[in-house]
């Protein structure tokens, strides 16, 4: 597949501070991730993973490089085409999920929705089925006060797949979480990723979480230090058809 | 977004924090109230004014001996002497532009039937005076000018004089006397309610002026307290006032420096005084409505602004999902103006209860104007859009990453 990659960061730098002493969280970083990948982040706290997210997800913009997204070079889009980018391309997971708060499921899920210009009917219908594959079928109408951390995770990436977005990002979304919640989260990526075409990228410094994609990126100090498949010696959190091939048939054990 | 969903966000969030909303609007709902309750009283007022100035006459003179104020009636009265029944035959004959002129006199007095006795004015005058007041009898018939020729000792009372003296009698043929001079009564005059001035106009009995010249007046038989003329239509009104003028000053000889020593007013001067008034009124009222809906204004763009830095993760997740900062600034917009249009909707019933509670404890007549309600919400609501709009463009500013950073 010689496509347009998803991701293409050139030189990608980020620079805080503009006063002080400046920090330097991404140093040049070179990256391009295709269509259908399943790639893991790794790298100590502080190595710029979070920077690198922010950017890929338009929250952020960087200070030096360039940035492409599906062949579109994000530094000239306008706030509006920006916005618009976050509402349909990217779905974008945080370690603390950032749900509304007083805010019920459904509507969380929902919010995309809005401001993609749906009508209410088709909202309330896409945001059900999210929720219906994220497995909350039955609490949407629970505010997320009155929901695990791993149901309002699920709720979380309900609403980042609703606009069916192209690429799925996730800021260690199994931080929070104990390792039977984070299996079926990651089940639930896999799954998405299998079976929906989803790129996902995820943000973990867990060896096992990592071990689950196909494609294991380790920043240092704002560098990309490695980038391959997974250390074998690494034991998957929840099986992968790609693993099938590899010589671990992972967890069974659970 | 559309404004249904808009609205139902905004009124969500308000209902969040009830008491907080309604200290907010205190101050939009007590300007609000006051205006309303204050433009229900000045229209009643008004109305109240109007309706006296047209009971005194349609194009009604009134000539006063001595300098008066500006209400026109006021004062006068008797008190000088400048004005006598040759004044009087001199504009009847020189000024054209009147149809009607009846001199008046007053004098406080007792009036006895049998073994009732009531106090009141006693005014002579002549049978123009019910032409020109517009102020004909209900009962029986108004004197005429061979009453007067004749000296007839004849009279015609007001409502309340026969109310007093007859009940429910009829009081037509009764004698009446009148500084122990009997007299016959030959009419009843219709109500006429309160004067601009609010005396009871029904308080009176009125007599031939012939009569009254002779067996009241005593030394001052010459003087004229009082006069009513009629203009022949509204247009000539101020013509007819200029004549008359013209013709008191040279029969009084008095120097082009000089001013008058009588005054001369008709209805518009009179509407017109009226009218200032409630000029002045209105603009009182503007200030207070201007002072209060600033403070509301103030109070609300505070707690926006508060709101804001509240929800600044809100907002980093909604721009973080794709709001667009023009769907930002309208969420907030549309939230301010909610709140003011809510502080002015109540604003407008209060004011309004006020109003009736005023009028049922006072009896004062107020007047509820709902275009002056419609009005005051609708500039309610574009104070939440003025004040409002700072904070909600604070809110449309923020960069997504650096809102959802918000602690
Ligand atoms: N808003 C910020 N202002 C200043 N420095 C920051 C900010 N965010 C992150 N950094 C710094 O940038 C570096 C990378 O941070 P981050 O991307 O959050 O790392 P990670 O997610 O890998 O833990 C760190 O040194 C961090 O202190
Ligand atoms: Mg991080």
């Amino acid at each position: 597949m010689s496509q347009v990659p998803v991701i293409d960061a050139e030189n990608l730098q980020k620079v805080y501070g503009a006063g002080g002493t400046p920090v330097v969280a991404l140093d040049h970083v070179t990256l391009q991730v295709h269509q259908g990948e399943f790639v893991a982040v790794v790298g100590a706290s502080g190595s710029g993973k979070s920077t690198f997210m922010n950017l890929i997800g338009l929250l952020d913009r960087p200070t030096g490089g360039a940035l492409r997204l599906d062949g579109v070079d994000v530094a000239k889009l306008t706030p509006n085409q920006r916005a618009a980018v976050r509402n349909r391309k990217v779905g974008f997971v945080f370690q603390g999920f950032n749900l509304l708060r007083r805010t019920s499921a459904l509507e969380n899920v929902e919010l995309p929705l809005l401001y993609a210009g749906v009508s209410a009917h088709e909202r309330a219908e896409a945001a059900k089925r999210a929720l219906t594959q994220v497995g909350l079928g039955e609490r949407m109408g629970h505010m997320p006060n009155e929901l695990s951390g791993g149901q309002q995770q699920r709720v979380a990436i309900a609403r980042a797949l609703v606009n069916q977005p192209a690429l799925l990002l996730a800021d260690e979304p199994t931080g929070n979480l104990d390792s039977t919640t984070t299996r079926e989260i990651l089940k639930l990526f896999v799954d998405l990723n299998v079976n929906h075409g989803i790129t996902v990228v995820i943000v973990t410094h867990e060896n096992d979480v990592a071990a689950v994609s196909r494609r294991v990126v380790q920043f240092k100090d704002g560098r990309v230090v490695m980038d391959g498949p997974p250390p074998a010696e690494w034991t998957p959190a929840v099986p992968a058809p790609w693993h099938a091939a590899s010589t671990t048939p992972a967890s069974e054990v659970a | 977004m559309n404004l249904f969903t808009l609205l139902r966000l905004a009124l969500r969030v308000i209902s969040r924090n009830k008491a907080r909303a309604m200290l907010t609007v205190l101050g939009i709902v007590i300007g609000v109230a006051a205006v309303i309750a204050m433009v229900a009283l000045g229209a009643g007022a008004q109305q109240n004014i109007a309706k006296q100035i047209a009971s005194l006459g349609s194009n009604l003179i009134i000539i006063i001996p001595g300098t008066t104020n500006i209400a026109g009636v006021r004062g006068g009265g008797g008190s000088s002497t400048t004005v006598d029944v040759d004044d009087i035959d001199a504009l009847r004959r020189e000024v054209k532009s009147i149809t009607h002129l009846a001199p008046a006199n007053r004098q406080q007095v007792q009036i006895v039937a049998g073994d009732a006795n009531w106090g009141t004015t006693v005014q002579g005058t002549t049978p123009a005076f019910y032409v020109v007041r517009d102020w004909r009898t209900d009962v029986g018939t108004e004197h005429s000018e061979l009453d007067e020729a004749a000296h007839n000792k004849v009279c015609v009372l007001g409502k309340t004089v026969a109310a007093q003296l007859f009940g429910t009698d009829d009081p037509i043929d009764q004698w009446v006397r009148i500084k122990k001079v009997p007299f016959r009564v030959i009419g009843v005059l219709s109500s006429k309610g309160q004067s601009p001035m609010g005396q009871d106009q029904d308080d009176t009995v009125v007599i031939p002026f012939s009569v009254f010249r002779q067996r009241l007046a005593g030394t001052q038989r010459d003087q004229i307290q009082v006069a009513y003329a009629a203009a022949l239509d509204a247009d000539s009104s101020q013509a007819a006032v200029d004549e008359m003028t013209a013709v008191l000053r040279q029969r009084h000889h008095l120097r082009e420096s000089a001013d008058d020593d009588f005054s001369i007013r008709n209805l518009a001067d009179m509407a017109a005084a009226s009218r200032e008034v409630a000029d002045s009124m209105t603009l009182l009222l503007g200030s207070i409505a201007g002072v209060s809906l600033l403070v509301g204004g103030i109070g609300i763009m505070n707690t926006m602004l508060v709101s804001v830095t509240e929800r600044t993760r809100e907002i980093g997740i909604r721009l973080a999902v794709g709001a667009k900062s023009r769907d930002i600034l309208v969420q907030f917009l549309v939230e301010a103006v909610v709140l003011s249009a809510f502080g002015g909707a109540i604003g407008v019933f209060v004011g309004w209860l006020v109003a009736r509670l005023l009028n049922d404890a006072t009896g004062w007549v107020t007047i509820f104007d709902p275009s002056v309600a419609a009005l005051a919400f609708l500039v309610s609501g574009a104070v939440g859009v003025f004040f409002g709009f700072w904070p909600a463009r604070r809110a449309a500013q923020l960069d997504p990453i650096d809102a959802l950073r918000y602690e």
